[in-house]
């Protein structure tokens, strides 16, 4: 029994953390999120030659072949000062190759995730935005070998930066998944405008697009596919917010340190002392269920959507209400576009919904513990 | 990162199971102190009562590992506590290990295990709560003697308890820390007067103590004079992983589940409507939480790092929790809240519960100042 991490997981936390003050800080991610996909592409190589981007990629295809709980730090680093790139989405789209991809699959997709010559994401979530194998409406034609995809997914993550999407539909009512370049005849993408202006999200519309047995992920039954991702998902989301909480704690408390009313840091006062406090409580508690979580992915299998349910419903109401009372606590500049506390909101407001908001999480949780 | 346990430890845990099902009965009787003797001469001879204590003292020289296997398996089975004298065991026990002598081991330690001895603990005064180096109930050295006079209040247990674990000032001119001192001091000594307090479930939980030329001898000092801050910070960080708090609360838990499914919503079982349903999920997530957060200060302490003011997280979560807990068992109930029964009184409870050991906003104050660095008002 041991909760801690080991001192390679000490080192990567710290190698994360200078990465993103040298190479990344706030003003960086300003300019990054002006761009047309929110990301650079020089990053994401560097990141590549750190070998982040392969951390769960097994080492026969040019990975690190790390765990979950090494790849929820690097989240946790990197959501602080809540830095935008593909991150989540290539892990979820690897995640989704290594669980249901066939030996010759793996060969052929792996190392390109690895290496960040591809990006890829997930297009599971339809109109009606049900986080589970259960929203997955859009059903396949056969034709011959092929499956013909005549739909839309939606809420797709990254969409502009994807190379490769994981699309899931229903072949006769069997959930099935496959791996759709973005090139292919039919596909097209619409990059919508979000609130939090770090993360790209769209729509993503398939006329007659035609995906051969090869490009199947047939390896394990596909709807339970489906939930594990929507739980990997719900755990990586949960990670990344939990980094961006610490950084907009860090952030208000050194304001609340400097900012001097009725002759005294304000930080001195109770009524902005102990919200503070409270934050700190949430990140702390956070962090516990979410790093158990992780563990799970790859240790306790069969726990992992209680887990997955626990952390994240805890964390899209408790960032949400960490962003606004942050921006608060900045009194009007807060709520300025040059203050940096403004991202966070932001952000917390994207976190909300992403892989089950609070309540579906809720539900879920009381469905496990009362219902079976 | 890994929560496997290792072979000893499963082990260790089966152990555990099979003592209790030889030996805890169906139904545990309540308040009945011949069975928690009875009980307790059982454990003991495990072990398992000062499972932490070094052997050379009676204990169970047991790891934090298997020390929180032992507290899950017991409360999980809703055995009784592991040993009578609760404060002896949790830190009065500890601190004179740390810092008694051999004759102040010789008098308390063994009674403490057996139960035949019961601490209470002097620390509040009528002015001084949370500010508790302030503290003003004096003793002066005169020959081979202190001379105690003043007042303690708050003091849980004292109309019961056979010894006192008490703070004194005994020098008035120095830092208001440093002229601290610790005495051991038995309840009986002449010039002590008990009274109770009775608290809003109309219980006496704690009461009042006041120390009138109370004569006691320099041995039973516990550590040096002016040491006495000192011996009772390192009693204060022993034992605060919160763990089987965690376990107890899961129970509390499942009572609230079983009176949901009893009473109705709108004509259903309470339990199958969303909004209750939510608000028990919320308690379950705080409940993990807590048990997880102690399982990562659990590991810090086997790494050599023991926890300060992080305890106060699972503190916090725990106000929360007794706070939220309550008000949904008082409106499961309906109106028959209003009249007086178990869980009734039950739910008046946690306003103790929160206020011990110091009240949700001293907690945010020693995060805020300690851990945040905030300046301190």
């Amino acid at each position: 029994m041991n909760f801690g991490f080991t001192e390679e997981q000490d080192f990567l936390r710290d190698a994360v953390r200078k990465f993103v003050d040298e190479r990344c800080p706030i003003a960086q991610v300003r300019e990054l999120m002006a761009t047309p996909d929110a990301y650079s592409a020089e990053l994401w190589s560097e990141m590549a030659a750190l070998g982040w981007l392969g951390l769960l990629v097994p080492e026969e295809h040019g990975g690190a072949e790390l765990s979950w709980v090494d790849f929820v730090v690097l989240l946790e680093e990197t959501g602080r000062t809540v830095l935008p790139s593909p991150l989540v989405s290539t892990a979820l789209a690897t995640t989704a190759v290594l669980n249901a991809g066939s030996p010759e699959q793996q060969r052929r997709w792996l190392p390109g995730f690895a290496d960040g010559s591809a990006i890829g994401t997930l297009a599971l979530l339809e109109e009606d935005d049900v986080p589970g194998a259960v929203g997955v409406a859009l059903e396949a034609e056969v034709e011959g070998d092929d499956h013909v995809l005549r739909g839309t997914k939606n809420f797709v993550a990254d969409i502009g930066a994807a190379d490769l999407f994981v699309v899931a539909y229903r072949v006769r009512g069997d959930l099935a998944l496959a791996v759709v370049p973005a090139t292919a005849d039919g596909l097209s993408c619409e990059s919508l405008r979000s609130m939090d202006e770090t993360k790209r999200t769209g729509t993503l519309r398939l006329d007659a697009v035609r995906v051969a047995p090869a490009d199947r992920l047939e390896a394990a039954p596909g709807g339970e596919t489906v939930d594990f991702l929507f739980d990997c998902g719900a755990v990586a989301v949960t990670a990344e917010a939990l980094g961006a909480a610490e950084g907009a704690l860090d952030v208000t408390v050194q304001y609340a340190k400097d900012r001097v009313q009725f002759g005294s840091p304000i930080g001195r006062y109770q009524g902005v002392k102990h919200r503070l406090s409270d934050i700190w409580v949430d990140t702390e508690s956070i962090k516990s269920l979410v790093y158990y979580a992780a563990w799970a992915i790859e240790n306790s299998r069969a726990e992992l959507p209680r887990y997955a349910s626990l952390a994240k419903a805890y964390v899209a109401d408790a960032f949400s209400r960490i962003g606004v009372d942050c921006v608060q606590l900045h009194g009007a500049v807060g709520y300025t576009i040059e203050y940096d506390i403004q991202l966070y909101l932001k952000r917390s407001k994207w976190v909300r919904p992403m892989f089950g908001d609070a309540d579906y999480h809720r539900d879920r949780l009381a469905a496990l513990r009362f219902d079976s | 990162m890994d929560f496997h346990f290792t072979s000893e430890e499963q082990a260790f845990r089966d152990e555990i199971r099979t003592f209790l099902d030889e030996h805890l009965p169906e139904s545990i009787p309540e308040d009945d102190s011949d069975f928690i003797r009875t009980w307790n001469e059982k454990i003991r001879e495990k072990r398992w009562v000062g499972f932490n204590w070094p052997p050379e003292y009676g204990g169970g020289g047991g790891d934090v590992v298997r020390q929180f296997i032992l507290k899950e398996e017991m409360s999980a089975r809703r055995a009784p506590a592991l040993g009578i004298d609760f404060m002896g065991l949790t830190w009065v026990g500890p601190a004179i290990i740390a810092h008694g002598s051999e004759e102040q081991k010789a008098e308390h330690l063994e009674n403490i295990l057996d139960g035949t001895s019961h601490w209470c603990t002097g620390y509040s005064e009528p002015d001084v709560g949370s500010d508790l180096a302030a503290l003003q109930c004096r003793a002066e050295l005169d020959g081979d003697e202190y001379v105690i006079n003043g007042q303690k209040i708050w003091t849980t247990s004292a109309q019961i308890a056979s010894h006192i674990f008490m703070l004194v000032r005994t020098d008035p001119d120095v830092a208001k820390w440093k002229g601290i001192t610790c005495l051991l001091l038995p309840m009986d000594s002449e010039g002590i007067e008990i009274q109770p307090i009775e608290n809003l479930s109309g219980k006496a939980s704690f009461c009042q103590v006041f120390f009138n030329d109370v004569r006691t001898p320099v041995t039973n000092r516990l550590g040096a004079e002016g040491e006495g801050w000192r011996v009772v910070m390192g009693a204060l960080a022993n034992e605060r992983s919160g763990i089987s708090e965690s376990t107890e609360m899961e129970r509390h838990l499942d009572q609230i589940r079983d009176l949901a499914r009893g009473s109705k919503r709108n004509g259903r079982p309470a339990l199958e409507d969303a909004g209750v349903r939510r608000r028990l999920s919320d308690m379950e997530i705080r409940i993990e939480a807590m048990r997880l957060t102690g399982l990562r200060h659990l590991t810090d302490q086997l790494n050599g790092r023991p926890s300060g003011s992080e305890t106060a997280i699972n503190k916090l979560q725990r106000g929360i929790l007794e706070f939220d807990m309550s008000e949904l068992t008082l409106e499961l109930l309906g109106s028959a809240a209003q009249h007086q029964g178990t869980l009734q009184g039950e739910t008046l409870s946690w306003h103790g519960t929160v206020i011990g050991g110091g009240s949700p906003n001293i907690q945010r104050n020693i995060i805020g100042e300690r851990i945040l660095g905030l300046p301190k008002d």
